[in-house]
């Protein structure tokens, strides 16, 4: 990652895009979208994740989960910006003649890894895939989101539990800190604190970050310990870069009226020709 | 029937590098040969079946052909979303084996039956559902079910099934099998009750019944041909199941009937309820409506 800005300004087109698409598509989880933006632009920009957008089932690629389905216009962005489909194609999401909808979908779209929207599903999976990678000799890397909330899920903490007794150290684990789950603050609801703690008495290398900075981001994203899996826990704003949705539970689906729309469309840099 | 599914994968994993076992910590004894000789291809993911499935599919998403085995009523129950969005609707090539049909741990109670889960697990697309009746059904359907891209539930009973085949029978998914010919009433069962329903189909031809049976042994996709041949040159038709009579067996050929168009005198013979009582499994069987004298007695009912 030579030139930080340019990363900077990956990010923000990525916001760009994810407000762009819950246009067209008249909705969609864009605090959960922007709340780790930074982190996957530079999971693909950064130069972390090994893919090729022209060869989707490559056998040596590292593989990204987003077992926070939800967040997929954040994924569906990346993805379009990385080359695997045209970016005219997220300008339908949701409607009758698209293949994206509002969770991602395997073998539909290229370089979505797994189906996801369930939560609590893309550990345990991906621990298949760190697996198999490990029996097959292949150096490939797994990467998955988790949402914070989603870690209430029972199934999360069951590949909590199965990770480090597989010495799964090809894995690695983020989990989009932003406190926010989809009707309140976290601690009102079931509070995960001490998270990082937590994951650690389970087991894994656990790194804490800020997960806007993309710098702490990537070289979380590049740590690795051996034998362990390693859990990436990215201090995050919900709804980040646009102000009235930042850290606000309202935002995790609802859309933009028309006096909020102007400041979004200022804030993120869209014009109204952007949205047409 | 357990031995025949051990034996037979240990064979398949032998030959092919691709086939994984993975269990839910079930099975101990059975598995000690997978660690001494395959050590690399078993894999015991603890308590957590739905970390078995998940994982199940992640590996199956690189090529593996994992067979993910434990007690069917934890599989079906506890980790119905894990088969239904990570290997059904991804279309993972993940087996899917249950062991304990129905009520055949049947002093260990209710929590250990699997007599519902049918119920949600044929309705998913995508999903080939076997229910062999005999040892060596298990081994076909167990090489078939490798044979086979896409997911399988493979529902086994228990190790004390008798073998009601010879050397020389085929084994093809989605064609049931005609075990006893007859023409007065047709028995349509699968996996550990076949043996049951030929029994009773013997004792009812001593009374001058003829009763047709069919193994039914692939329970999705259900072979409609053959109850339609039976609803034509049979009338009558009973389906047998260790399994609620909703969601089940039954249902299925319900369906079947129903569509056909034609009015012919039907009956579901299975469980009602939760399973009741506890003792052996013949005992459990008569507890719950399905014992030999309750099938034939439901036999001369709708014979008569």
């Amino acid at each position: 990652m030579d030139n930080l800005e340019e990363l900077k300004k990956i990010s923000a087109d990525i916001r760009k895009t994810i407000y762009t698409i819950a246009h067209h598509a008249g909705g969609g989880h864009m605090g959960s979208a922007y709340s780790m933006a930074d982190i996957i632009s530079v999971l693909y920009f950064g130069d972390v994740l090994r893919y090729d957008a022209s060869n989707p089932d490559w056998n040596k690629r590292d593989r990204f989960i987003l077992s926070k389905g939800h967040a997929c216009y954040a994924l569906y962005a990346v993805l379009a910006k990385a080359g695997y489909f045209d970016e005219e194609e997220l300008l339908h999401v949701g409607q009758d003649d698209s293949k994206f909808g509002g969770h991602p979908k395997i073998h539909d779209i290229p370089g979505v890894e797994a189906s996801t929207g369930a939560l609590g599903h893309g550990l345990s999976f991906s621990i298949g895939i760190a697996y198999a990678n490990k029996a097959d000799g292949n150096d490939s890397h797994v990467y998955v989101i988790l949402g914070d909330g989603e870690c209430q899920e029972g199934s999360v903490w069951e590949g909590a539990l199965s990770a480090p007794s597989l010495q799964l150290d090809n894995l690695t684990v983020l989990i989009d800190h932003n406190k926010l789950q989809a009707m309140d603050r976290l601690e009102n609801i079931v509070s995960m604190a001490p998270l990082a703690d937590k994951w650690k008495s389970f087991g894994w290398n656990v790194i804490e970050i800020d997960g806007h900075n993309h710098l702490e981001i990537r070289k979380a994203l590049l740590a690795r310990a051996t034998g362990k899996p390693t859990l990436i826990i990215a201090n995050t704003v919900k709804g980040k870069g646009v102000s009235f949705m930042e850290n606000t539970p309202i935002w995790h689906y609802r859309m933009p009226n028309e006096q909020e729309l102007p400041i979004l469309m200022e804030e993120l840099g869209l014009s109204k020709e952007d949205l047409e | 029937m357990r031995t025949a599914y051990l034996d037979t994968l240990y064979d398949l994993a032998h030959k092919d590098s691709r086939v994984y076992a993975l269990i839910s910590d079930n099975g101990a004894i059975v598995y000690d040969k997978y660690r001494k000789d395959l050590a690399d291809q078993y894999l015991n993911f603890g308590i957590s079946e739905a970390n078995m499935l998940g994982a199940a599919a992640g590996m199956a998403s690189c090529g593996k052909i994992p067979y993910a085995y434990t007690i069917g009523a934890f599989l079906a129950y506890r980790a119905y979303e894990f088969i239904r969005n990570d290997i059904c609707l991804q279309k993972q090539n993940v087996k899917i084996v249950g062991t304990g049909a129905g009520e055949v741990y049947s002093a260990l109670g209710p929590t250990h039956h699997a007599t519902e889960d049918l119920g949600g697990l044929q309705s998913l697309p995508n999903l080939t559902i076997l229910c062999p009746a005999s040892p060596m059904e298990v081994k076909k359907a167990t090489v078939a079910a490798y044979h086979l891209e896409g997911p399988v539930y493979l529902r086994l009973g228990t190790n004390k099934e008798p073998e009601i085949y010879t050397d020389d029978y085929t084994f093809e998914v989605g064609k049931g099998v005609t075990v006893k010919e007859g023409d007065d009433v047709t028995l349509i069962s699968f996996g550990s009750m076949v043996k049951d329903v030929l029994e009773a189909a013997c004792l009812l031809s001593q009374d001058g019944i003829q009763a047709r049976v069919i193994n039914m042994h692939t329970m999705k996709p259900l072979d409609r041909e053959l109850i339609l041949q039976a609803i034509e040159e049979t009338g009558k038709i009973i389906t047998i199941e260790d399994h609620n009579i909703i969601g089940g067996l039954g249902s299925a050929v319900a369906g079947v009937i129903a569509e056909s168009g034609r009015g012919v005198k039907f009956k579901r013979l299975g469980l009602k309820g939760f399973s009741n009582g506890y003792g052996t499994y013949e005992q459990v069987k008569n507890k719950n409506g399905i014992g030999l004298k309750q099938i034939c007695d439901e036999v001369k009912t709708i014979v008569r």
